[in-house]
């Protein structure tokens, strides 16, 4: 049976406070934090990027448990903060993790859930016998304008799952997805900056494609909400995971323990990802787990997984930071030097 | 194996000079060097330059052709060698010019060095300095030069406890002297709260902790010590010559803060010219850092290793002191134009043992030493020069 | 740094990979191909370091080298690996909490880029081990 075979998450040390970025732009914070239910978000180290965090997750996977990185048959890097346009991110973690030359890998991009879409690729690589094992990653350091609404949330993260279908920590029985031509939330080559259609990613967005792809996944699995211990939402911001969950008949502490957004903010291609990790970081053998990612453009991948008893036995979950640890003592900046690492001071070339 | 003295020398003032070229001052140093020898030009049978990096300084390699050809030489096809080991360029050049007269192959040979250092952008001449260390795995992954020395700092502090005012003494004398210096680059005297307030650079090292950006050029001509007299009147015999290498990378010494290749040329010097370091009169040191010097005039043997401190905060490298160091105010206040430095402490020397030393002048001076390093010890250059 | 110079070196910089003399049991990082105590006699092979070490002696730089992509102040190192051999390194820390004798563990980071237009050249730093 296809599952995860293992898992790591890295998240950057650095925040910033939501009343910090509010303070510059003339902004009320409590609005803001109130609105949005973030209060800081993390940033990356001036020497970090999209292929570092990647890098720093997958390695964290491997101390979990012994995999032969030469057995990575593919690895996936999904992010849309790739350090390169052109020259993949995979490329440099299988270099970093020992599994190349033998293997296949490319970049992906779909907003926040090119992270999840490396997953389904990876359990189809597994399922039809073609790899043993799969790497797939969800990694960002993703930007918001100056003053701009996404400014407050866009942070800095990454997950790395090991998919393959030998001893899995948590199966995948099933994974469903829903996408269409949404224009929500975009940026066009060569932007430092996306742009986005306000109040239009909500509704046509974020909660039809949510939507879309949990009602299908729980009619194809003849599941109901109450059938799952836990869910992990997309989120982008602490409501509009709350207001899905709700209104698809999921309670407020199934989502409890995979809402890592109020302390870390959106990490983007990292966000269900992480969700998903900060789950798995608590879960017992036997507890199910609902995930429904979400990308502009648009589209939401859903799983509906079961935790086995190889998370007891088969790995050792302590041998890396859990997400829990991660947002533990971070290093808060003011809003200068979190411009100074976001590059958003423009340099002497 | 024949004896060899120097017989003329000539140095340019060290300073920025924007209206010099890299040939400009290599020629007036020549110039000078032979007056000094009244010795005309046709004379000459070799030449060796030390240059560091002219290459990434002006875009110039072939050096001794440059020379050569500059200083009206080429047209008699002499043999012209530019030799380089980053700041220790000057003191090898010197021991290949001893070698080859003291072996009986060339007569009168001069050994010069050059550096012109402000033709290129202040970040571009950082990153060359870098090029003394190991650029792979030392300035690649973070290094800078004055990092490194201030490592070797950090660990000198932590095992001999010296204080931070103790080293910034280092930097008084060396200003003191230079003072008294004409050709030095800074005619100021400073103070110990200069040292201590300035900027830092690399922790602990601060701005006046370490050597500036400089242009000089310095030659020295050296003949058989038998047929000095022809030449002048005050021959100053090369009692021994010696030089040592050692790791590159300052990861990869024995002893962080003990310069082995200093200890090792020091003791073959000492050898060769069957004296010990109670018969040196004064000393030029590579004062790069601060902490150089401490460290050179442990390993030279003139104290005991981690006393140096404190045997300069008691005042004993000064002027009058039991054993005065960098008289011509060493790298830090006279300046280091790199490839010029090893040249320039000959010529301080043969100043002091000629009794031309004017206001730093050493009492008695009969046997003086230099102690030339490239990069933070991998190659070290030991002289010393004797009054006959 | 040009791309071949880079590329040359990657299991280098990423991966701690240096070497070992098999006659001598010496430990070579950065690697070497020839062992200076056993030299000819010396068997070379590769061996891929643990990625522990203990701090030696460090400094906090002011100002950075051109392209290097951790702006100063910052703390370099001189680090004694476990297995043996010393290197230098940043080390990711607040520059006060710097110890001798402090125990660091390697990451993966940005070391240099080549300009806006040029590689970004990866590679290992250490941080203080928890």
């Amino acid at each position: 049976m296809v599952g995860i075979i293992t898992y790591g998450v890295y998240i950057p040390r650095y925040r910033i406070k939501v009343e910090e970025i509010a303070r510059v732009w003339g902004a009320n914070a409590s609005d803001i934090t109130g609105g949005l239910g973030v209060f800081e978000k993390s940033v990356p180290d001036m020497d970090e990027d999209a292929a570092t965090i990647a890098v720093e997750a997958a390695r964290n996977a491997l101390l979990r448990r012994k995999v032969d990185p030469k057995d990575i048959g593919a690895v996936y890097v999904g992010s849309e903060s790739h350090p390169y346009a052109v020259k993949p991110t995979a490329c440099t973690v299988g270099e970093a993790i020992g599994a190349t030359p033998t293997m296949t890998a490319a970049d992906l991009e779909f907003a926040c859930k090119a992270g999840t879409a490396g997953m389904q690729i990876c359990m189809g690589l597994v399922k039809s016998g073609m790899i043993k094992y799969g790497l797939a990653i969800g990694s960002d350091v993703s930007q918001g304008a100056p003053g701009d609404a996404l400014e407050y949330t866009a942070a800095a993260g990454g997950a790395a799952y090991i998919i393959g279908n030998d001893d899995p920590i948590a199966t995948i029985n099933h994974t469903c997805s829903f996408t269409t031509d949404t224009p929500d939330f975009w940026r066009r080559e060569g932007q430092n900056y996306p742009r986005h259609g306000g109040r239009f990613t909500g509704d046509p967005g974020y909660f039809k494609h949510v939507k879309g792809a949990s009602n299908l996944l729980l009619e194809q699995t003849k599941k109901t909400p109450k059938d799952f211990t836990y869910a992990v939402f997309h989120q982008p911001n602490a409501k509009f995971p709350q207001k899905v969950a709700k209104d698809l008949g999921f309670s407020k502490e199934q989502i409890t323990p995979g809402l890592a957004v109020p302390r870390l903010g959106n990490t983007y291609s990292g966000a269900s990802p992480i969700g998903l990790a900060a789950t798995l970081d608590i879960a017992k053998p036997g507890d199910t787990i609902f995930v429904c990612s979400f990308g502009s453009g648009a589209g939401s991948d859903a799983f509906d997984i079961t935790v086995t008893d190889a998370i007891k036995d088969k790995i050792n979950r302590g041998a890396a930071p859990s997400v829990e640890k991660l947002l533990q003592n971070p290093i808060y900046l003011d809003y200068a030097k979190y411009a100074k690492h976001k590059g958003k001071l423009v340099m002497q070339v | 194996m024949r004896d060899v003295a120097v017989i003329g020398v000539g140095c340019t003032k060290f300073g920025e000079h924007w209206d010099r070229s890299f040939r400009d001052l290599f020629v007036e140093a020549g110039a000078l060097a032979l007056e000094d020898a009244k010795l005309s030009g046709e004379k000459i049978d070799a030449m060796y330059v030390g240059n560091m990096s002219a290459g990434r300084f002006i875009e110039q390699e072939h050096i001794g052709a440059l020379i050569a050809d500059y200083s009206g030489m080429a047209t008699r096809h002499i043999p012209a060698t530019r030799v380089e080991a980053a700041c220790a360029s000057g003191g090898l050049a010197f021991r290949q010019a001893v070698i080859a007269v003291a072996s009986g192959m060339e007569d009168i040979v001069v050994a010069a060095g050059v550096e012109k250092m402000t033709d290129v952008e202040p970040g571009a001449s950082t990153d060359a300095l870098t090029g003394a260390a190991d650029r792979e795995w030392e300035g690649f992954v973070g290094a800078t030069f004055p990092g490194l020395y201030a490592m070797i700092a950090t660990d000198y502090m932590h095992k001999y406890h010296m204080t931070r005012e103790q080293l910034a003494q280092v930097a008084v004398k060396n200003h003191f002297n230079g003072a008294r210096n004409p050709i030095a680059q800074f005619p100021n005297e400073i103070t110990l709260e200069t040292v201590m307030k300035s900027t830092m650079v690399a922790e602990p090292l601060r701005l006046f902790d370490c050597s500036p950006i400089t242009d000089g050029a310095a030659a020295v001509i050296v003949a058989p010590l038998e047929r000095a007299r022809e030449f002048t009147d005050t021959p100053i015999k090369v009692l021994a010559t010696a030089q040592a290498s050692d790791s590159i990378a300052l990861h990869d010494r024995r002893d962080i803060s003990t310069m082995d290749a200093s200890v090792a040329a020091g003791q073959r010097a000492f050898k060769m010219a069957k004296l010990t370091h109670k018969d040196i009169n004064m000393v030029e040191v590579h004062d790069c850092f601060s902490i150089a010097e401490i460290c050179a005039i442990e390993d030279l043997g003139f104290c005991k290793k981690g006393t140096a401190g404190k045997f300069t905060a008691d005042g004993e490298t000064a002027l009058g002191g039991k054993i005065p160091v960098n008289t011509s105010g060493g790298l830090k206040a006279c300046g280091h134009p790199v490839g010029a430095t090893g040249i320039k402490q000959v010529y301080e020397i043969v100043q002091q043992l000629r009794g031309d030393a004017g206001r730093r002048q050493v009492e008695n001076a009969k046997i003086g030493m230099t102690h030339n390093v490239g990069g933070t010890g991998a190659t070290v250059a030991v002289h010393i020069l004797g009054r006959v | 740094m040009t791309v071949a110079r880079f590329w040359r070196k990657i299991p280098q910089r990423y991966n701690l990979v240096g070497t070992k003399c098999t006659t001598c049991g010496r430990h070579f990082f950065p690697p070497r191909t020839f062992c200076p105590d056993c030299r000819r006699n010396g068997k070379i092979v590769d061996h891929k370091f643990a990625g522990f070490g203990t701090v030696v002696t460090y400094t906090v730089i002011q100002t950075e080298p051109d392209n290097f992509s951790s702006p100063g102040p910052y703390v370099l190192a001189i680090i004694k690996l476990d297995e043996g051999p010393q290197m230098t390194t940043q080390i990711i820390c607040d520059p006060k909490e710097t110890k001798i004798g402090m125990r660091v563990k390697s990451i993966f980071r940005k070391i240099a880029t080549d300009g806006e237009s040029g590689i970004i050249h990866y590679g290992t730093k250490f941080v203080p081990v928890e």
